[in-house]
């Protein structure tokens, strides 16, 4: 039995509003996102000078955050860092998002053999391993920025298809979908006003979580040599570059780690106290 | 005679996801003697079931038992501890479920589940049990008595699995046993033999019950007494008879006068001209394609019918003969095999996709549940915008004007524009799930199933909307559903399918005596009515029921 609350008593508006840890998040994603366009700006030495005549140097007045394996001023080095890891991912995983849910809809709300040809597609694609096929992408055409953004989106549109496809296949049953069809409405109207609405919360979700996955992954690539290239660096690339001074317990190790863990953790935790709007919608 | 139940000042409370307290049960009383049957009747979220559950001591996740008593043969079971109360379940009272489907489990034989509750209570021997089940499918009339224990649940029929859920419920001995809606999911001809069984073995082992439902004429034929709720609180309480010859409450009276639907008046709209709707030997299906060019399940073979002009069809038949299917090949929603559709002169193509706009336009269909069939994403403006926009080209101040119009058509407030489909009852998205098809000023409206699934006077309410909107448009509909009483209130000729295929049609005056056909005899005599004598005195050629019934 139902009890019905009477719709009048909730206040018309009920507001984008965030609880606290999920304004924590918001509050590192913005930083980082700040930091990104700001960073040539504030950096106090550049990148790619030696200025320190100590190599792994500790935390100094001079140096905030130590120096790297050449003596370069880690602090500059991260501030810069931010542009690529932000910049890719971000870029990244909008491409990969967008194709990947609007083919999903496409598919769902369209059937039969398009369904069939683009799925069985996908499923190929998502066959090859990610870092394989990064390694090879950057070996027959050499890393640049564009090269990699493609290649991280490449790799997470089949993800993003399998994803919005399931949830848009639920909804393309719906009495409602059958309604505008007999209306003569046509896959545009279906997938923009029917579905993308009712499918939009867990969609957010998965495009927080595919970020995380694709700033792991160009942070992996960059750790094998593979991205962005020196004397610029992004953060996977400072763990690298820095590996040896893990045995001294140089901060030029553990920063760039810590900036890719606040990173991750903020994201998630933005995504998963979205507000309860956002939510709701997909139920 | 003594009380078997007393329930007193019963109080229920339910936490919302908001974590807000309501009282869903507000201090209710009555009593249940010995032998006797109680109907709990009321609409949905009335609190009929709430009741008869904690006859069982429980509650559903989230409720809670916070006042009064329930007091089963002097134990109140709401406050007994949670083991003593295992110990009375199943023994002294029991519990036949709305759906039996789901409440069997598909693993098991079906005689092994009859049997658990005296294994579970240690009250006779294995064989002992399966003799006492064996009785019990004879006293329920279930066919094979012997051997049906040994199938598994989805080998009988829905009819049988509710009178083996019954057998279930009875095999304790318990003193009372509580029904939830245990016809509710029933075709009319499946419901009379379980009505009549459930009520056969309930007199001869004087049982007592509480027998929960939402309708009226079924109650008549099972009840001694009727208990009407509304809103958690007890309306009225009286003898079957003074309930039925002179309620006293006004809801009562309400609920009465739903049930009484005034028949329509012949139509007078004119003759002349060609029909509305002409459908000729329209085959359809589901599954893949055979050789001989038809599919594989065929739901309507070669259905041929006629609409005119501001007059209506209606189309009855049990689940499964293939009445929506018509609806939506019609509509073209799913494309007919062959067969011709000619709409207002014109042929129509068999796909929707393949029609033209105006086509389209002026054939609508509204679907049952209005829960589904509208954008929860949307508000209700936007809703019924769209086929403004989409049709008529409308926008702006033009366009929220209709949506005004329409809104006061289907007698809704306007304010109501603002919000979406959640924050409406049953009856308002039904109405605005109408007004949307009324947005593209249609000709011929399909309605599949429209008031199945409002409460009684809900339903009444919609329908006299109908035939407002009908007088004032001058629309035509298709009027499907599986409900008698709704199709005589709106309909000038009733068609009546059965497997698929129509199989006779009728003005609706004629369906007390005049069909001809004996599927539609046997489907207009099993339609209960209020009269509490109905049952009893009811008839019907056991040969008839099992050529068609399938039990």
């Amino acid at each position: 039995m139902t009890t019905i609350e009477t719709p009048a008593a909730k206040s018309r508006k009920p507001a984008y509003r965030t609880n606290l840890v999920g304004l924590v998040g918001m509050a590192i994603i913005a930083f980082w996102a700040i930091i990104a366009l700001i960073a040539p700006w504030i950096i106090p030495y550049p990148v790619g000078e030696i200025v320190d005549l100590d190599y792994f140097g500790p935390i100094s007045q001079q140096f905030w955050i130590g120096s790297d394996y050449l003596g370069r001023d880690m602090l500059s080095r991260i501030l810069m860092g931010a542009r690529y890891t932000v910049g890719i991912s971000l870029v990244a995983v909008s491409i990969s998002c967008f194709c990947g849910v609007v083919l999903g809809m496409i598919a769902a709300v369209s059937g039969g053999w398009l369904d069939t040809l683009l799925s069985r597609f996908l499923d190929a694609m998502n066959s090859i391993p990610s870092k394989l096929f990064g390694l090879v992408v950057v070996a027959a055409v050499g890393s640049s920025i564009p090269v990699l953004v493609l290649t991280l989106a490449i790799i997470y549109i089949p993800g993003a298809f399998r994803f919005a496809r399931a949830l848009a296949v639920n909804i393309n049953t719906m009495d409602f979908i059958t309604v505008a069809r007999t209306r003569g409405e046509g896959t545009l109207y279906l997938i923009t006003s029917e579905i993308l609405p009712n499918i939009i919360g867990p969609v957010l979700a998965d495009l927080g979580l595919r970020f995380v996955f694709i700033v792991l992954l160009l942070s992996g690539l960059s750790f094998l040599g593979l991205g962005v290239q020196p004397p610029y660096a992004d953060w996977g690339a400072l763990v690298r570059e820095n590996i040896g001074g893990l045995p001294f317990g140089a901060p030029a190790v553990i920063f760039p780690s810590i900036a890719i863990a606040t990173l991750t953790v903020s994201v998630n935790l933005l995504i998963d106290n979205l507000p309860q709007k956002i939510r709701d919608r997909s139920e | 005679m003594t009380n078997l139940v007393e329930i007193r000042d019963l109080k229920v409370e339910a936490k919302t996801d908001s974590g807000r307290i309501v009282e869903i049960i507000r201090g209710v009383s009555f009593d249940v003697q010995e032998g006797e049957i109680v109907a709990l009747i009321g609409e949905s979220g009335s609190g009929k079931t709430t009741i008869a559950l904690t006859l069982l001591g429980h509650t559903r996740a989230g409720c809670r038992i916070s006042g009064g008593s329930v007091a089963l043969a002097g134990q109140d079971m709401a406050r007994l501890p949670e083991r003593k109360r295992a110990s009375v379940r199943g023994t002294q009272v029991s519990y036949v479920p709305q759906s039996a489907a789901a409440a069997f489990n598909p693993a098991q034989t079906i005689m092994e589940q009859v049997i658990e509750v005296t294994r579970i209570h240690d009250l006779m021997s294995a064989d002992a049990a399966r003799a006492r089940a064996t009785d019990l499918f004879k006293a329920l009339s279930l066919p094979n008595p012997e051997t049906i224990g040994d199938r598994y649940p989805h080998q009988v029929s829905g009819g049988q699995l509710q009178r083996l859920s019954a057998a279930m419920a009875l095999i304790g001995d318990p003193k009372i046993v509580i029904f939830d809606e245990p016809t509710t999911a029933l075709d009319v001809t499946t419901q009379i033999e379980v009505l009549r069984a459930f009520k056969s073995v309930m007199r001869k082992s004087r049982i007592a019950g509480v027998y929960v439902s939402h309708d009226l004429a079924v109650v008549a034929q099972i009840a001694d007494r009727i208990v009407v709720l509304k809103g958690g609180e007890l309306q009225e309480i009286g003898s079957t008879e003074q309930i039925l010859n002179s309620p006293q409450h006004p809801y009562t009276k309400q609920l009465l006068g739903a049930f009484k639907q005034a028949a329509r008046a012949a139509s007078t709209a004119s003759q002349e001209g060609r029909p509305l709707l002409e459908v000729q030997d329209l085959v359809a299906g589901y599954g893949p394609m055979q050789t001989d060019g038809t599919p594989l399940i065929k739901a309507l073979r070669s259905v041929s019918l006629k609409v005119e002009r501001g007059r209506n069809l209606g189309i009855i038949g049990e689940s499964g003969c293939g009445k929506s299917t018509l609806a939506r090949t019609i509509a073209g929603i799913l494309p007919a095999v062959s067969g011709a559709i000619t709409f207002d002169g014109k042929p129509l193509a068999p796909a929707a996709h393949a029609r033209t706009r105006e086509e389209l336009r002026e054939l609508q269909i509204v679907f049952q549940y209005a829960d589904t069939a509208l954008n929860p994403a949307k508000s209700i403006s936007d809703i019924l915008g769209r086929p403004l926009s989409f049709y008529h080209g409308m926008a702006g101040e033009k366009r929220a004007r209709r949506v005004d119009e329409l809104l006061d058509m289907v007698r809704l407030p306007r304010a109501l524009k603002h919000r979406r489909p959640a924050e409406l009852s049953g009856g308002q998205k039904q109405r605005v799930n109408f007004a949307r098809a009324l947005a593209a000023e249609p000709k011929l409206i399909l309605c599949d199933e429209v008031t199945s699934a409002l409460d009684t006077v809900v339903a009444a309410a919609v329908i006299d909307l109908l035939k407002e909107l009908q007088r004032e448009l001058s629309l035509s509909y298709i009027f499907i559903s599986h409900d008698l009483s709704v199709v005589e209130a709106i309909c000038d000729e009733v068609a009546v399918m059965y497997a698929g295929e129509k199989i006779e049609q009728l003005p609706p005056s004629a369906m007390g005596s005049g069909a001809s056909h004996p599927y539609s005899k046997l489907l207009f005599s099993s339609v209960p009515k209020l009269d509490p004598t109905w049952l009893d005195s009811l008839k019907q050629d056991p040969e008839l029921l099992s050529a068609f019934s399938g039990r």
